[in-house]
C-alpha cells in the first residue's frame, strides 16, 4: 500500500528502519570481524577487536585441523543430494494433481502435509534403530534419504502452487493440436515449470542444509555435515572464538546468499500457499 | 476433460511420493507405540516385556515432566509473542517507502537463513559469554557487572537467541499480506479523520488476522520441536529442558526406550492439535 509520504516522514522510518536493521544484522557482522582477528585479538573489548590488525590465519587453521572441507562436502551432498531426490519424486506426483486432479487430490495433499506435523523427536529411537538395522548411521545414505522425506511434503506443496498457476486452457489448446502426454511435458509444461522448479530446488537445498536435529542424531566423525560439525564447537577447549568465527562464515555463506534469493519462495513455501 | 488413460497415468505418478511418505509415517510411528508399551532398556537387559500404559503414566508423573511443559510453554509462547509483534511492527514499516529498502529487507531476513547449531553457538560465546561476550563488554564499559546470560537467564536468554532466528520469518510473511493491503480503503479511513492506532487496529490488523495465525501456527510447530539452539547452548540445564529435549534425554541418552516412546506419543499428540488448526486455515485456500 505504498502511498505518498512527507520527506520528514520518510527520513524517520528511514531512520527507523536502519536502526532495526543494523541491530539484526549485527551478530553476523560481528563474526565476520572476529573470523579475521586473531585468537587473542578476538576476546577484547569491541574498540580494541576493531583497531587491531586484520589476519586470515583463523580460516587456515580451520581448515588444516578438521577436516573442514570433509564435513563441507557432506553438507553439499546431503542438501543437494535430497533436494533432488525430493524433486524427482514430487514433480510427477505434483504434475498429476494440478492437471489431473481426482476426488482424493485434496485430501492426498492434506494428508502429505499433515507428516510434515509429526515431530522429529517422536519418531526418534525407531529411525536411530533402523538406521544401525541398515548399517547407514553416520552415513551419507541415510541422512539424503531422511532429509528427503522430512521435506518431500515442502516440496510437493510448493510445486502443486506453482504448477496450478500454469493456465489448464494452455494444455487443452496443445491437445487439441494433438500433442501426446509426452510432448505436451516436454514442450509446453516443462518450459512453463520450470521457473517454480528452480525456486522450489533454492527453498529445499536451504532447509536441507540447515537441519539440525537429523543430522546432529544420525551422524558421528564420517558423514557429520556442518551442522554437527559446528556443534562440536559447543565444549571448547582454549581460545577459540576466532576459529568458531571463521568455521562459522564459512559455513553460513554459501547459504545466506541463496536466501536473499529465494525470499519470494521462501513465504510461499513455507505457509503452503496459505500466504502468498 | 482428461481421459481414462491419462487419469491412470496420473495415479502411478502420486504412487512414489504417496508411497514414500506413508512407510516414513506407519514404520516409525508403529515402533515408537509398540516401545511405549514395553519396558525397553537396550544397554541394561533390552526387552523386559509389556507393561501396558506404565510408561504413560510414568512420563506424566516424573518430576522432571511438568517443569519441561512450562518451559515449553514459556519457550513457543515468550518466541510467539516477541516475533508477531515485532514482525508486524517491522512489516509495517518496511512497507513504508524507506531508503534502502532493498538492503534493509536483506539484513533483517539474514538470520532465518543461519544454521541453528552456528546461531546458538554465536550468541553463546561471542556474545553472551559472561566474560569475553559482547554483552559483557558492553556492560562493564558501562560500569555494571555482567550478566551469566545461559546460566542466570538461561530461557530469557534462549527466547531472545530463537526469536531472532524466527523475526524474519515473521516479518517476511507479515510484510507479504501488508502489501496486500488496499491502499484506498486506508486513505479513504485518513480522509475522514480516523487516527493512526484507529486505522491500525480497525483497517491494518483485521486485515492481517489470517497472516498471524498462520504465522503463529507454523512457528508453533517449528518451535515445539526445537533442538539445536538448545542442545549447543545449554544442553537442557538451568531449566531449560522442553518437552522435545526430555524425550531427547530419555530415549537417546539414558537409553530408556520405553519411556522415551510414551513421551513421544504425548508429543505428535501436542503437534496434531496445533497441526488441525493449520490445516483447516490451509485447506480452506486450497478450495480457492
Amino acid at each position: 500500500m505504498p502511498r505518498a509520504v512527507t520527506t520528514q516522514k520518510k527520513i524517520l522510518n528511514s531512520a527507523i528502519s536502519w536502526a532495526l536493521a543494523i541491530i539484526i544484522f549485527f551478530p553476523i557482522f560481528w563474526i565476520v570481524v572476529l573470523s579475521f582477528k586473531t585468537e587473542g585479538d578476538a576476546i577484547r573489548t569491541p574498540i580494541e577487536v576493531l583497531t587491531s590488525t586484520w589476519t586470515f590465519d583463523s580460516y587456515a587453521v580451520v581448515q588444516e585441523r578438521s577436516d573442514y572441507f570433509k564435513h563441507f562436502s557432506n553438507s553439499v551432498i546431503i542438501a543437494i543430494g535430497s533436494t533432488l531426490l525430493g524433486i524427482i519424486i514430487a514433480v510427477p506426483a505434483a504434475w498429476s494433481m494440478a492437471f489431473v486432479p481426482s476426488k482424493r487430490t485434496r485430501g492426498i495433499l492434506m494428508w502429505m502435509l499433515s507428516t510434515k506435523m509429526l515431530p522429529a523427536v517422536g519418531v526418534l529411537y525407531p529411525i536411530y534403530l533402523i538406521f544401525i538395522e541398515l548399517g547407514i548411521l553416520d552415513s551419507r545414505t541415510g541422512l539424503v534419504v531422511i532429509l528427503m522425506l522430512i521435506n518431500l511434503p515442502i516440496i510437493i506443496w510448493m510445486l502443486y502452487t506453482y504448477f496450478k498457476e500454469i493456465p489448464a486452457e494452455i494444455l487443452e489448446a496443445a491437445r487439441m493440436d494433438g500433442a501426446n502426454l509426452r510432448s505436451e511435458i516436454l514442450y509446453i509444461l516443462t518450459p512453463m515449470a520450470i521457473p517454480g522448479i528452480a525456486s522450489t530446488l533454492l527453498l529445499n537445498i536451504i532447509l536441507a542444509w540447515n537441519e539440525a536435529f537429523w543430522t546432529l542424531n544420525l551422524t558421528a566423525a564420517k558423514a557429520a555435515p556442518l551442522t554437527s560439525f559446528i556443534a562440536s564447537y559447543s565444549s571448547p577447549e582454549g581460545l577459540f572464538f576466532a576459529k568458531l568465527s571463521a568455521a562459522s562464515v564459512m559455513a553460513i555463506t554459501p547459504i545466506l546468499i541463496m536466501g536473499w534469493f529465494s525470499q519470494k519462495q521462501l513465504v510461499r513455501g513455507l505457509t503452503f500457499g496459505a500466504v502468498k | 476433460m482428461s481421459t481414462k488413460h491419462s487419469r491412470s497415468l496420473a495415479r502411478i505418478m502420486v504412487a512414489p511420493a504417496v508411497f514414500a511418505l506413508l512407510v516414513w509415517m506407519i514404520i516409525p510411528l508403529s515402533m515408537t507405540l509398540y516401545f511405549s508399551f514395553k519396558k525397553y532398556l537396550p544397554l541394561r537387559g533390552g526387552d523386559l516385556g509389556w507393561v501396558g500404559f506404565e510408561n504413560y503414566t510414568r512420563f506424566i508423573s516424573s518430576s522432571s515432566f511438568w517443569p519441561a511443559v512450562a518451559t515449553t510453554m514459556i519457550i513457543v509462547g515468550g518466541v510467539l509473542i516477541i516475533t508477531v509483534v515485532l514482525g508486524t511492527l517491522i512489516a509495517l514499516l518496511l512497507d513504508q517507502p524507506i531508503w534502502g529498502q532493498g538492503i534493509v529487507r536483506i539484513m533483517i531476513i539474514a538470520p532465518f537463513f543461519i544454521m541453528p547449531t552456528v546461531s546458538g553457538l554465536i550468541w553463546k560465546n561471542m556474545f553472551m559469554d559472561p566474560t569475553n561476550g559482547f554483552l559483557a563488554h558492553i556492560w562493564r564499559a558501562f560500569g555494571a557487572e555482567p550478566i551469566q546470560w545461559l546460566s542466570h537467564a538461561s530461557l530469557p536468554s534462549l527466547i531472545m537467541i530463537i526469536s531472532w532466528q524466527w523475526l524474519p520469518f515473521a516479518t517476511l510473511i507479515l510484510l507479504t499480506a501488508v502489501q496486500s493491503l488496499d491502499s484506498e480503503q486506508l486513505e479513504a479511513a485518513e480522509m475522514d479523520g480516523a487516527k493512526p492506532i484507529r486505522r491500525f487496529f480497525h483497517i491494518i490488523l483485521p486485515h492481517l488476522a489470517r497472516a498471524i495465525t498462520v504465522v503463529i501456527l507454523i512457528q508453533t510447530i517449528f518451535l515445539l520441536s526445537i533442538f539445536a539452539e538448545i542442545f549447543v547452548t545449554t544442553a537442557g540445564a538451568f531449566g531449560t529442558k522442553t518437552l522435545t529435549y526430555l524425550i531427547f534425554q530419555r530415549v537417546l541418552e539414558s537409553q530408556n526406550v520405553g519411556l522415551g516412546s510414551a513421551g513421544g506419543v504425548y508429543a505428535i499428540i501436542l503437534a496434531n492439535i496445533v497441526a488441525i488448526f493449520l490445516m483447516r486455515i490451509v485447506g480452506k485456500n486450497l478450495d480457492r
